[in-house]
């Protein structure tokens, strides 16, 4: 018998949720480190109990948690984020030049092998590395002193790393993405990157060959095909068959094509879910109606998922790290809202329940599927 | 003994409550009261004060004796009430965000 385990952070504390495979009843407990944002829970693929927790405070700076039961209980680690080297400037929202600071940590993401090694996207844009379960931290300082470093400025919400991606074909591959710096990736272990952004096309910015200065929410692949990712950008839906060398846009027929989240079915490498955003002014879904939309073709054909979602007078938003997807028979797909509703649908999309109402606003969402 | 009185998002990183003790090595001063709750509470490391620079992280305030320490030197003597455990040393959240 499988169980299924949802780490979710909000604003104000983390939750663990839990079902049995029928995914109808669930557990939650929490709220863990209580009054904390936590932006991102994630667990090690290797070894599933091993948790890793970004909790912060605008008062009180970052700090680190790890798990080794399950979310049981936690530990603090290593919460120093130095950078490596003479730390530069990047362009500031004015375009003043701006030292590079250390915020907060967006995304942890686990070694896809070693349950010690684990890397933190942090804002100001800067990729960490731990390989001693968290203890310490070390940057990987190509990504942020690429020639193009100076030029990045931050989106709305900070100049933030918020997506890693790791190949699970190619250990030395790690896809990467900044707001609103782009996409980027490395094929040295995260030694040295490159941008990926070709074919990428912003609005405000003029050069339709721009290198940088796009600003990707999220990117998404199935590990059968870590060639092939699938990106909601700020606007634009958009897909890459060749690692990131050349994008295209797979908006198709969607209400609107801004939004945050963007994730894959565990068993149908081309089915892809994004719940559309009415836009950058007003984060909150087209005409009140929360829907998720799935292309089962690898985009530009969508559906709305409505069933079991409210379809009026609904205004919350999806975070970019709020979607995952199980992996049982019949996949599973949770999502929360910042209005603190967690949603569940354990038939790929098809109807959808809240397993809780009303928690604070949920930013991230990450499903463990245990065997 | 120093009394130290924690702000509720530190009691719950230390797992402590609303007032712990430290012994201070050497003179009794702010750099010496942060040295021993990072010593005793690993978990607080960083949350009072910058790694590196050791600067009071800007929304943590220092207060004894109805008295705002925080901008007093690390290393200026806290006063004899705090020092001989009559009045405890006040960490504090500044009130921020509305």
């Amino acid at each position: 018998m499988s169980t299924v385990r949802l780490l979710v952070g909000t604003r104000k504390g983390a939750f663990v949720m839990t079902s049995d495979e029928k995914r109808e009843k669930w557990e939650v407990s929490g709220p863990h480190f209580a009054g904390w944002e936590i932006y991102h829970l994630k667990g090690s693929k290797a070894n599933p109990n091993r948790l890793y927790a970004s909790q912060s405070s605008g008062w009180f700076g970052q700090v680190l948690q790890r798990s080794d039961d399950g979310g049981q209980t936690w530990e603090a680690v290593g919460n120093q984020f130095q950078y490596e080297g003479e730390v530069s400037t990047h362009k500031w929202y004015d375009g003043s030049p701006h030292p590079w600071e250390f915020a907060r940590v967006w995304h942890l993401e686990p070694s896809l092998t070693d349950p010690d090694t684990v890397y933190a996207g942090a804002e100001d844009a800067a990729l960490f590395r731990s390989e001693d379960g968290g203890q310490s931290w070390q940057e990987l300082a190509g990504l942020r002193t690429h020639p193009s470093g100076p030029s990045w400025a931050p989106g709305a919400g900070g100049l933030c790393l918020h997506t890693i991606v790791l190949d699970p074909s190619d250990p030395d591959r790690i896809f990467a993405a900044i707001s609103a710096a782009g996409a980027f990736r490395s094929d040295d272990k995260g030694q040295t990157w490159r941008p990926i952004n070709r074919g990428l096309r912003s609005e405000g910015i003029p050069d339709p060959n721009a290198e940088v200065g796009h600003c990707v929410h999220r990117i998404a692949m199935h590990p059968s095909r870590p060639e092939v990712l699938f990106m909601q950008k700020h606007w634009d839906v958009m897909r890459t068959d060749d690692a990131g060398e050349t994008w295209t846009e797979i908006s198709g027929n969607l209400p609107s094509d801004f939004g945050f989240v963007i994730d894959v079915h565990t068993h149908e490498p081309e089915t892809i879910y994004v719940v559309p955003i009415k836009s950058d002014s007003h984060h909150f879904p087209p005409d009140g109606r929360l829907r998720v939309y799935r292309s089962r073709s690898g985009g530009n054909e969508w559906e709305a998922l409505t069933k079991g979602l409210p379809q009026r007078d609904c205004y919350v938003n999806v975070l970019r790290d709020a979607m995952s997807v199980d992996s049982l028979d019949s996949c599973g797909i949770y999502f929360g809202t910042t209005g603190g509703q967690v949603y569940a649908s354990a038939d790929a999309g098809d109807s959808w329940t809240a397993i809780v109402h009303d928690l604070p606003a949920v930013v991230s969402v990450e499903a463990q599927t245990l065997s | 003994m120093i009394r130290v009185v924690l702000p509720p998002n530190l009691r719950t990183l230390a797992g402590v409550g609303r007032e712990v003790q430290v012994e201070v090595q050497g003179a009794a001063t702010q750099r010496a009261v942060i040295d021993a709750l990072e010593s005793g509470y690993p978990a607080l490391r960083g949350t009072m004060r910058d790694h590196l620079t050791q600067r009071r992280r800007p929304l943590v305030r220092f207060y004894a004796c109805e008295e705002d320490l925080s901008d007093e030197a690390p290393d200026t003597p806290l006063p004899d009430a705090v020092v001989n455990g009559t009045e405890p040393f006040l960490i504090i959240g500044a009130m921020s965000g509305g």
